[in-house]
């Protein structure tokens, strides 16, 4: 190939076209690679023939698919979600059942999987998607189980013909995994019909229809507002399996996931930060832009940040490891929604709330 | 005349599985693929139009496929290939290309002698496919 003077140039396919320099075998039982081509919704798992003579032994299946050791591991990384995370086993072992139906011959068609997910936001809709995710890629439904997270501005165009090959652009990175489209609803704006939303919707609405076996989407957002845009888009909401509502969570719940939060991140709250931090996290719910579990990782951060700030230039010599992993009270108590909390309510910030 | 090119000439046309099957062998190379037609069928015309641009950090076959099977829409009668690309330094070039449609009907060549000096022939092919304005070749366009 020196002879066309291929060193030189980049990116521009097409140039030439040696023989023989293709994958050893076109046949494709060959292909070892975990994209040998499957039927659709038939898994890598090999089921022997079902049959009312003989059958297949359900609890090697699930243990081969090490399917619930996803699940598992969502319930010890999320705190309650108790009805989500029941959601999701029923989920996983409907699809386990379909798969030994299709190979006994009584089913042929392969479910329909796409989902949507609604709660406010930072309830752990993304995180239980990324998880989904696996569990279909383990039962075999999904090539590659990636999560692809994106809105309408990933997927919707400024002007006309931009938004046909952005949504293909998304859809095609997400093929193999799950598409998962946060504030969905914003794809449709009622008031302008010729708003180029319309436009992503029918190209997702397409291929959530003629290419089940190679993408899952789940739609997510608040409740009333997916529940009105199924309602605008009858063609959406038809091709959604699950739906799964998560809650808010109680503010027992939320001290929870901070504790949790900390653990993983080897920190620890002092009796009287827990204090604070409980009596913080339940200002910061009654405050616009609440983002249940997020809000609470982003309290955590910004306690980090000051209890650095105190360590580094607090004058402390030696520091512990003990110092180290602590969050005092005061860490917490400088936050500003304090100071404002305090002066809402007509009475003298307390001496710790003091931000300068 | 059936035309073969590419890295698969020798082989008879690759059904979609097996096209399925090399794209996931190029995509597990990290190659970018990418989608070519044309009604040119000279087999020294190199330069096919581009389906769109190359696709990079695609993890499925589908992926490809889909713009497989848009390219085949809008010309259900032209040569259609696809191209793998190996980016890596001291490679740099196409590692695999292979034609995934050709038209239904394929009128082949004539084989044209010059006479030139001193008694010497020089030899050209002529697709017949050529004598017609490009997007009027083939039947179906
Ligand atoms: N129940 C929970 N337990 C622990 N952490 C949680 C829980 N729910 C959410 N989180 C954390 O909160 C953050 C936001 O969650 P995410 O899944 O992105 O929410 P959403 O997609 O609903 O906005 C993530 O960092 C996640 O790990």
């Amino acid at each position: 190939m020196e002879d066309n003077g291929t060193n030189s140039f980049k990116m521009v396919p097409g140039r030439s076209a040696p023989p023989g320099a293709g994958a050893p075998a076109v046949d494709p039982a060959d292909e070892k690679s975990a994209g040998t081509p499957l039927p659709p919704g038939m898994s890598n798992i090999e089921l022997p023939e079902i049959t009312d003579a003989g059958g297949v032994d359900v609890a090697e299946l699930v243990r081969e698919t090490r399917v619930f050791d996803v699940l598992d591991e969502l319930d010890t990384e999320l705190v309650g979600l108790a009805p989500v995370k029941t959601r999701i086993r029923e989920i996983a072992s409907l699809l386990i059942v379909d798969m030994m139906r299709r190979r006994a011959g009584l089913d042929s068609e392969r479910p329909t999987l796409h989902m949507s997910f609604t709660g406010s936001p930072g309830t752990g809709k993304t995180t239980v998607a990324l998880r989904m995710a696996t569990v279909l890629h383990r039962l075999g439904y999904l090539a590659k189980g990636h999560l692809v997270a994106v809105t309408r501005d990933d997927l919707v165009g400024q002007y006309i013909g931009h938004t046909a090959p952005k949504t293909r652009e998304v859809l095609k990175r997400a093929m193999g995994g799950v598409l998962f489209i946060d504030e969905a609803y914003y794809l449709y704006r009622q008031e302008n019909e010729r708003d180029y939303g319309q436009e992503s919707i029918e190209i997702l609405l397409q291929v959530m229809e003629n290419q089940r076996q190679d993408i899952v989407v789940v739609l997510a957002g608040y409740k009333d507002r997916m529940e009105t845009f199924f309602q605008s888009n009858p063609g959406m909401g038809s091709r959604i399996a699950h739906h799964i509502d998560f809650p808010d969570y109680t503010l027992d719940e939320l001290m929870a996931i901070a504790k949790l939060m900390l653990q993983q991140q080897r920190y620890d709250l002092s009796p009287e930060a827990e204090q604070a931090f409980h009596e913080l996290i339940e200002i910061r719910m009654t405050r616009p832009r609440f983002a249940n579990a997020r809000s609470v990782r982003n309290a955590l951060e910004r306690a980090r940040l000051r209890q650095a700030g105190r360590l580094v230039s607090g004058g402390q010599g030696f520091l512990t490891k003990d110092d180290l992993m602590r969050i005092e009270a005061a860490d917490i108590r400088k936050s500003s929604l304090f100071k404002a909390d305090a002066e809402a309510a007509g009475t003298p910030a307390s001496e710790n709330a003091h931000t300068g | 005349m059936h035309i073969t090119q590419g890295t698969f000439s020798y082989l008879p046309p690759l059904t979609d599985d097996q096209i399925r099957a090399q794209i996931q062998y190029s995509l597990d190379n990290g190659w970018a693929v990418s989608v070519e037609f044309t009604d040119d069928p000279h087999p020294r015309n190199f330069l096919w139009e581009m389906w769109g641009l190359p696709m990079f950090d695609m993890k499925d076959p589908a992926a490809i496929l889909l713009e497989v099977n848009r390219c085949r829409e809008a010309y259900p009668g032209r040569y259609v290939r696809v191209n793998a690309y190996d980016s890596r330094l001291h490679r740099q070039t196409t590692a695999l290309s292979f034609i995934v449609q050709r038209p239904a009907e394929e009128p082949g060549f004539r084989l044209d002698r010059q006479e030139s000096h001193d008694r010497s022939i020089r030899y050209t092919l002529h697709p017949y496919a050529t004598e017609r304005p490009e997007g009027e070749r083939y039947p179906r366009g």
